[in-house]
């Protein structure tokens, strides 16, 4: 049981950590370890929103900082210790979730452009800062704030402190990572648009998480401006902060919870390990060193190279688990009179920059059919596929599903109101297995699982497309068949009332596209209603009950396959014109 | 309300600074918008080159003059070993940040080993000096560092737009494949671009030394603004870092004129998250 032993190593080592003050070592060693929990805090917290969702932050020194000035002004005010650093925490939250609430809501600002957007932050708090009463130039002294001695001097308490704070932090890291919560952080860092349609509600989970790791990081500063006893803007808001803890959280590999607390020890050691005139210089050469040749031969950290061997799998579905299966469904193979519709669309508009791409499209999918949605390249499929599942918002009209209006409910609210998705490309998180992707549809679906259950879960729907051999695999190791597999055993997984395929057999062999075929009629065997977007029409006529035809964002004709495809228009749409 | 003479003064002081950014944000935007690198080294080897530009004038006693044409070729040769570099480990845009942080980290420390952390002042009376216009003053060698970048960003404006190589490099960052397919040997232009970009760097440090006092620190306190001014002026277009190198200049000069010389930073920072806030899609 490697996994125990690691869990009671750790716990070995944090309770040998707490002894130590109890030993009276020399004060260095104790301001030494301290830096090492500062920095484990740092990198550990910044982890939890850049590391996880992948939104790399340059300004965790705004967030550290807001958590050093708030506790300055707090302590000097005359607050007791144990109100201020908690406050000092909770000023630090608020403001992320401020700078959150904004820089979230612009779709574009990933990767690059929000680390350079949160590194403006920095400064900008730094100017203010400086500028007004909270420091004002000449820095802040702390020196008579009374430190309770909880055990000897007072760096010993210092050391208990930062011990706390780092503990905390690596704890919560775990935690989240662990939860609903992380799969979501997690899933947002491969691909935010398909998470967020796959019900991951991504705003609320990215400003959670910045809202956590800037209150971590704010408690960490504000102990931090105890153990420095003056603080300054240059020291505080400099470059130094945001850019030590994305080192130590890379090196240390920033999608594990340990990763960065690894990360930050090892850095820390290489910085103040080498002490005194030249070798300090030296020491940070290192460092520098360590980060180039850690981004060239080891990209996902020490814990990335670790996790390469994967943990066991969870135990293989019970041989039970069909039988369960095939009791959810529902017997489909005579059709029944026409039921009543599921998803209806009044008047659908939606425009690009003025090209309109869906010029008021009406129609109603009705419950347990397989409605052919076709049309030729460009006529706005796509697009109203787009438009339903809530990833764009039409311009105009009206979209609602089984009574409830769409309209104006963000992509994830869509999704657990039971609409599902496939992407013509499949659109895998490239970073998740195949199970675990599947199950992460069964975590946001329909009916929110926990994590174990939806895994379960996963591993039926997995067998059900035949993907069950390559459940533990990355998505990048199948092939074009297997990940259009994927797309549909992840839409499905979140048990929608509505499922659509968008092109599920392009691409594929004559012999996979049999076994596609025979998938989707087992779709909607098992009661979910199916849009069926293809170019295929053999497939489209053999498969469907009804053929709606687009036409540069318009409706054409409706009606049973054999008669629209009949219909003169859209026989002169696919066969052009005869000029006799 | 300050004086005509000093708001004058600072709208030419904040122009003139503006030229500098400009200099500094050139070999950045084109390495950020053709090569899809973001290379924060760009400010350590501009500091590099201020040193070695001290250097040469202190220790050989030559005019900052030669260092002009000593250092930027030797730099062209480093951004083609470091370009070789990152081709061969195929770094992504976001792995150069940190590649390039990481470097920046190095060639701080070997600064500081080689010319300590104490405050250097290169002595130049010759280019320190200042022009006298009216009742304003032009200092001499910021005057020369703003026609530098006008000349650069401009010659390099036109090798982009009317040489093959220019339109063979704008096509691949469009789309490298279809430019491949076309017969653009991508991997030769990038190293002539990015030793461009070096050399580049070169010639705004041997700036940077005659204008200010250099310290290893120092490197960090260029980074925002110039980002800002890359940023603003539209990635991968030469002339961009300098025009809004000047209107940051200026805003910056007015808002020290006008309020305390501390509040300065607000006005890049801001513009910064403006921009990236109400239009993402210019990056």
């Amino acid at each position: 049981m490697p996994r125990l032993a690691a869990r009671a190593a750790l716990l070995a080592l944090g309770l040998g950590l707490l002894l130590v003050p109890a030993a009276r070592p020399p004060a260095f060693y104790e301001s030494f370890l301290y830096l090492v929990f500062h920095w484990v805090a740092l990198a550990t917290s910044w982890t939890i929103l850049s590391g996880f969702s992948g939104y790399f932050s340059f300004g965790h020194g705004a967030f550290f900082g807001a958590g050093v000035y708030a506790a300055a002004m707090l302590l000097t005010a005359g607050l007791p210790l144990l109100v201020a650093l908690p406050l000092a925490g909770l000023a630090a939250a608020l403001f992320g979730v401020g700078v959150g609430a904004v820089v979230f809501r612009v779709r574009r600002l990933r990767g690059e452009l929000f680390a350079l957007l949160t590194l403006a932050v920095t400064f900008v708090l730094a100017t203010i800062v400086l500028n007004t009463r909270i420091d004002g130039g000449p820095g802040v002294y702390l020196n008579a704030v009374p430190l309770p001695r909880i055990v000897g001097s007072t760096t010993a308490t210092l050391y208990l402190l930062g011990l706390a704070v780092a503990a905390t932090t690596v704890a919560t890291a775990y935690a989240v990572q662990g939860a609903r919560w992380g799969a979501g952080l997690f899933a947002i860092h491969d691909d935010e648009d398909v998470a967020e349609v796959l019900g991951v509600p991504t705003y609320r989970y990215k400003l959670l998480a910045l809202g956590l790791a800037s209150g971590l990081a704010g408690v960490a500063g504000a102990v931090h401006a105890l153990f420095v006893t003056y603080v300054t803007v240059a020291e505080t808001f400099s470059i130094v902060v945001p850019l030590y803890v994305v080192l130590m959280s890379v090196v240390g590999g920033a999608r594990h919870w340990l990763g960065p607390a690894l990360g930050a020890t090892l850095v820390t050691v290489l910085m103040y390990g080498v002490t005194g005139g030249e070798t300090a210089v030296v020491g940070r050469a290192l460092v520098g060193l360590t980060l180039v040749l850690v981004i060239l031969f080891l990209p996902g950290g020490i814990t990335g190279r670790l996790a390469r061997r994967r943990p066991a799998p969870l135990a293989a579905p019970a041989p039970a688990a069909t039988s369960t299966l095939s009791a959810l469904a529902i017997s489909r193979s005579l059709p029944g009179p026409p039921a009543a519709p599921l998803l209806v669309c009044t008047d659908v508009r939606k425009a690009f920059r003025g090209l309109q791409a869906l010029g008021g499209v009406s129609l109603e999918v009705r419950e347990g059919e397989i409605l052919g949605l076709v049309g030729p390249n460009g006529s706005g499929k796509s697009t109203l596929i787009n438009v339903i599942s809530g990833h764009f918002r039409a311009d105009a009209g009206e979209i609602a599903l089984g009574g409830v209006r769409l309209g104006g409910r963000a992509a994830h609210q869509i999704a657990r109101l039971g609409v599902a998705r496939t992407y013509q490309i499949p659109r895998p998180f490239a970073h998740l297995t195949v199970r675990e992707n599947v199950a992460l549809a069964g975590m946001f679906g329909r009916v929110d699982r926990p994590r174990r259950t939806a895994e379960r879960e996963a591993n039926r729907w997995l067998e059900f497309t035949g993907l069950a051999q390559r459940a533990d695999a990355l998505p990048a190791a199948l092939n074009l068949h297997q990940r259009k597999f994927l797309e549909l055993a992840r839409a499905l997984a979140s048990e929608p009332r509505l499922v659509m395929l968008d092109e599920v057999l392009s691409g594929l062999a004559p012999g996979e596209m049999a076994d596609a075929t025979r998938l989707v009629r087992d779709i909607r065997d098992r009661g979910t209603t199916v849009v069926f977007v293809e170019h295929i029409m053999r497939a489209v006529m053999e498969l469907t009950d009804r053929v709606v035809v687009l036409d540069a964002g318009s409706l054409i004709a409706s009606g049973a396959p054999r008669d629209v495809m009949r219909d003169p228009r859209v026989v002169e749409r696919y066969l052009g014109t005869t000029h006799a | 309300m300050p004086s005509f003479t000093l708001l004058a003064q600072s709208v030419l002081s904040g122009l003139l600074v503006g030229g500098l950014y400009g200099l500094l944000g050139l070999g950045l935007t084109l390495s950020w918008g053709l090569l899809r690198l973001i290379n924060l080294a760009h400010f350590a080897l501009a500091f590099l080159g201020a040193y070695l530009t001290y250097t040469l004038s202190t220790a050989f006693g030559l005019d900052p003059l030669w260092s002009l044409v000593l250092v930027p070729p030797a730099f062209f040769g480093l951004g083609v070993l470091g370009q070789l570099l990152f081709a061969r480990f195929g770094v992504t845009q976001f792995g150069s940040l940190l590649v390039t942080f990481g470097l920046t980290v190095m060639i701080e420390s070997l600064i500081q080993w080689g010319w300590t952390a104490d405050y250097r002042r290169l002595e130049a009376p010759a280019w320190t000096a200042s022009w006298r216009i009216g009742p304003l003053f032009v200092p001499r060698a910021e005057l020369l560092a703003l026609s530098a970048a006008v000349a650069l960003a401009g010659l390099t404006w036109i090798w982009l737009r009317y040489t093959w190589a220019g339109k063979g490099l704008r096509a691949c960052a469009e789309d490298p494949e279809i430019a491949a397919a076309f017969g653009v040997n991508r991997r030769r232009l990038a190293l002539v671009l990015s030793g461009l970009g070096a050399a580049f760097a070169g010639v705004a440090g041997a700036f940077v030394a005659l204008i200010y006092t250099l310290a290893p620190s120092q490197i960090y306190a260029w980074i925002g603004v110039v980002f800002a001014a890359v940023i603003l002026g539209g990635l991968g277009n030469p002339l961009g870092p300098l025009v809004a190198g000047v209107v940051i200049g200026v805003t910056e000069a007015l808002t020290m004129a006008l309020t305390a010389p501390a509040w300065a930073p607000l006005v890049s920072f801001s513009l910064l998250i403006l921009v990236l806030l109400l239009r993402p899609d210019r990056v």
